[in-house]
């Protein structure tokens, strides 16, 4: 017996609709026989993983500081993939970000004025697109690969971080420790309701922008003008649309967003530069971005989807004793099934019997 | 229906029955088909007949559902090309598959086998192109052959699995009427050492002239079996199609008052955008209103690279090199040309016309989200839906597309009915220019007249309509002037009184252009 795949006439509705929870289901499953195999309790580690976060209005706060650099990033970056822009880079464009907006905090500290906090911000969202714009020049002009170009200078802006914050950035005052000094109260990005919790002015970013993003996708002629290159460039050129514009474009608000992420979480959540900033964020976000269909709506639901799993792999971590590689490999499996059951849109499944092949060898 | 045909019981191959079901289409249903030894037999139909869906039974790339193949009278299954060229089923595709960084040699080797070694390959190869007066150079690279010469490799490569029965797919669509001249010949001589021949064919006079036998599909249905040669063209086409094609009218008179060139293009060259396109030399035209010209020649030679220069997707260095109802236009993309008043339809309708993936109505927004914009967009770059859909609703209407559902994906629609659409998208807009590239390729009869007939009487409506195609029938049908583009050049129009298939098949020969014939046609053998 053998299994085949049929392409089916049209796209099915019902499989878009059920995909997600059917990738869901084998993510739980595959998740459990893999905490099973390591030892674990499965039950247990599946309740620390998506259930224990959910019950504290306090780990409610940390879901949201968590999704929204991800959401922020993927909304981004959904821009590129319609487009078919690789941009593997956010992790390096949020690191920038972050860094470009931590100039006044850090290195002009009595700078202190009211009108500080929007200009980070603005100098964030500036220094995420121009680090963008070098994968995107490269691509344009010389027809690098952006794949690679954007995933390199990753490592490129983590090691310049790194070299910042022990060298020229250091706080005078901070003992040596790796680190600037502690941004001013202009400079911190307010908390959205400081009587119950943490969470940050970053998360309604992540919001608003998912909203405009959506808006421009589904409504207005640049959204479809990026789905059209996105698809079929060949099309989009007889359109009279412009591919290299549109790789310029892509990058710069996929840049922006990630720098806007950097800069609030730098400044909502952490309060100051440190060597390591980002968990990963700009990666993580990439799995956002597909988990959400490419769909900025989408992606705020991915995006809270995949900080829990973040929330739950530490406390899985703590409560049961979990590797942490483990939580990264469980975070990729819900990528896998997403994108195997995406399948099931454009394909049903067939059984072939063996019976028939036998057959066929009688020639 | 030919059961009494006593050549049944030695037949080379008979087929029984044969059906294959896609979804809900039968694409060939109960098809009956007998081929005796060293007999050329026309397997004629529409597109969409199921010619194709039958010989891919027969070459073993599809499983059928139902029905039986013997050969030479036992049963066969033929579950892969494998098995059917060790049958001795050998095939000639119509879209050649061939590397064309290669040489002919090595493009042989790679559908061999056992690891022949390469100069074997090649002394067989040129003994074949000799006994067959198919001169082939083994050890030319494939992208400096014309279209004829990369299907003699194609012919050889099958030769060489000494196939009893040849299937070829539409061989002459690719051709010059000389060039087909010489593989008549050569399927001639193939006949005379008892090798059968199944021939593929939409062209009834070149059936009528080297087919013994025809076996006529419709809708997946055998039709009819007959001697092509006591049929007259039209009784075959009526056979075909099923009704009397309508011939399309040409004689409308022209609005007499109004003869302004509306297309000129001037001194137009181009530089190979690849090292396998083909540059542009020197071209100048001029199409006035009210008149239909045609650009023939075989593919390849410069048609596809001529109609992205004047579509303005690829910008020219002069802005006067072309110029759109007076406006020079040679800087401009093809946004601002469609400005002017020039629509375009180009050859490959998915991918190029039409996004696959997208609607029918997202489609036509396409390519007009520009010329209709106070219709189709809101303030601040909205796009108006509704007024869409409506407009792609009045098109299919117009030019009666068929299809599934109410607004489908272009990749849903078939060939003929998605270039109905993409043709009526342009003609929607009352163009003052039309540049179509090959309007009818791959549209069935009844579709492909109505296209014609909409385009002559967009000229006869006072617009400048330029044609090109590789169908000869096509443009002496529709156009006022032909033109014929050889080797990136294009030469002076002829008036259509004085044109003859002689003449223009010469021309697109490259008899009388500046570049003289390419070299392998007359010494290699």
């Amino acid at each position: 017996m053998r299994l085949e795949l049929v392409k089916r006439p049209q796209q099915s509705t019902l499989f878009s609709a059920l995909s997600p929870f059917i990738a869901f289901g084998l993510t739980i499953v595959a998740g459990a026989i893999l905490f099973a195999a390591l030892g674990k309790d499965p039950v247990e580690t599946l309740y620390y993983y998506f259930i224990d976060p959910l019950t504290e209005t306090w780990s409610l706060h940390e879901l949201a500081i968590k999704a929204a650099p991800l959401i922020l990033i993927a909304v981004g970056l959904s821009i590129c993939f319609l487009s078919s822009n690789w941009n593997i880079g956010a992790e390096g464009q949020f690191i920038m970000g972050a860094i470009a907006g931590s100039v006044l905090p850090v290195l002009f500290p009595n700078f202190q004025f009211w009108f500080v906090l929007p200009l980070m911000l603005i100098m964030g969202m500036a220094g995420g697109a121009a680090y963008a714009f070098i994968p995107a020049l490269l691509k344009v002009r010389f027809n690098t690969n952006e794949i690679l170009s954007s995933l390199m200078l990753v490592y490129v802006a983590q090691l310049f971080l790194d070299w910042l914050v022990r060298g020229p950035w250091r706080n005078p005052q901070g003992f040596n420790f790796p680190e600037t000094r502690n941004f001013h109260e202009y400079a911190i990005l307010p908390e959205i309701w400081s009587a119950s919790g943490r969470a940050h002015w970053g998360f309604v970013f992540a919001i608003v922008a998912a909203l405009i993003l959506w808006f421009m996708l589904s409504k207005t002629l640049k959204g479809f003008e990026v789905k059209v290159i996105g698809q079929s460039p060949r099309a989009g050129r007889f359109a009279g649309f412009s591919a290299g514009r549109m790789v310029i474009f892509a990058f710069l608000v996929s840049g922006a967003m990630a720098g806007l992420a950097g800069i609030s979480e730098v400044s909502g959540a952490i309060g100051q530069l440190r060597p390591t900033i980002s968990p990963g964020y700009g990666f993580t976000a990439i799995i956002v971005a597909f988990l959400g269909r490419l769909n900025p709506l989408g992606i705020v639901a991915a995006g809270l989807i995949l900080a829990l799993t973040y929330l739950g792999g530490e406390a899985a971590q703590i409560s049961v004793g979990l590797s942490d590689k483990v939580v990264r490999a469980f975070q990729g499996s819900i990528l896998f099934f997403v994108l195997a059951c995406d399948t099931l849109i454009h394909y049903r499944v067939r059984l072939v019997r063996p019976a028939q092949k036998a057959e066929a060898a009688h020639v | 229906m030919d059961h009494t045909d006593p050549s049944q019981t030695e037949a080379l191959l008979a087929v029984r029955g044969l059906t294959k079901i896609f979804g809900s289409l039968k694409a060939c249903d109960d098809v009956d088909l007998t081929i005796g030894r060293g007999e050329i037999h026309a397997l004629l139909g529409e597109n969409g007949a199921g010619k194709s869906t039958l010989v891919k039974m027969l070459f073993g790339s599809l499983e059928p559902a139902s029905g039986t193949i013997f050969w030479k009278g036992e049963p066969v299954r033929i579950a892969s090309p494998a098995q059917a060229r060790a049958l001795g089923i050998g095939m000639v595709f119509q879209h050649f598959s061939l590397f064309e960084a290669l040489t002919a040699a090595e493009n042989i080797a790679l559908s061999i086998d056992d690891d022949t070694p390469i100069m074997k390959i090649a002394e067989r190869a040129r003994n074949l192109s000799k006994a067959y007066g198919l001169p082939l150079d083994p050890f030319s690279h494939v992208g400096d052959l014309s279209v004829g010469e990369r299907q003699r490799i194609e012919i050889i490569r099958c030769l060489l699995q000494e196939p009893e029965l040849i299937i070829l797919d539409e061989p002459t669509s690719v051709l010059t009427p000389q060039e087909a001249d010489k593989l008549f010949e050569t399927l001639e001589r193939l006949k005379g050492e008892g090798k059968s021949i199944l021939y593929i064919s939409h062209r009834l006079e070149e059936v009528k002239r080297i087919c013994d036998r025809a076996t006529v599909l419709r809708h997946g249905k055998v039709v009819g079996h007959c001697d092509p040669k006591q049929e007259t063209a039209a009784s075959l086409a009526r056979m075909m199609v099923g009704l009397e094609v309508q011939n399309v009218t040409r004689d409308v008179p022209a609005r007499a008052n109004d003869h302004r060139p509306l297309l000129e293009i001037e001194k137009l060259s181009r530089k190979p955008a690849t090292p396998f396109s083909v540059a542009l030399r020197d071209i100048s035209v001029t199409v006035h209103a009210g008149e239909v010209l045609g650009i023939a020649g075989v593919a390849g030679n410069g048609q596809g690279e001529f109609f992205e220069a004047v579509s303005g997707e690829a910008l020219q260095d002069r802005a006067d090199t072309v110029r759109v109802a007076g406006h020079t236009v040679g800087r401009l993309g093809i946004t601002q040309r469609r400005l002017k008043g020039a629509a375009f339809v180009p050859e490959e309708r998915l991918g190029h016309g039409a996004a696959p993936a997208m609607k029918l109505s997202e489609n036509l927004f396409l390519s007009r989200y520009r010329t209709d914009a106070r219709e189709y967009m809101g303030a601040a770059g909205t796009i108006r839906t509704s007024r869409i859909a409506a407009a792609a609703r009045r098109i299919v209407e117009a030019m009666d597309v068929r299809k599934s559902a109410e607004d489908p994906e272009a990749s849903a629609l078939s060939g003929g009915n998605l270039q109905k659409f993409i043709i009526g998208r342009e003609l929607d807009r009352e163009p003052k220019v039309m540049v179509v590239n090959q309007p009818t390729w791959g549209v069935d009869a009844g579709a492909a007249a109505r296209i014609r007939q909409a385009l002559i009487d967009l000229a006869r409506s006072g617009s400048a309509v330029l044609v090109i195609s590789q169908d000869l029938d096509e443009l002496f049908e529709m156009s006022d002037a032909i033109a014929v583009m050889h080797d990136g050049q294009l030469s002076a129009p002829i008036p259509i009184a004085e044109a003859t298939y002689e003449k223009i098949g010469l021309l697109m020969g490259g008899a009388d252009a500046a570049h003289p014939p390419r070299p392998f046609e007359e010494e290699a053998v």
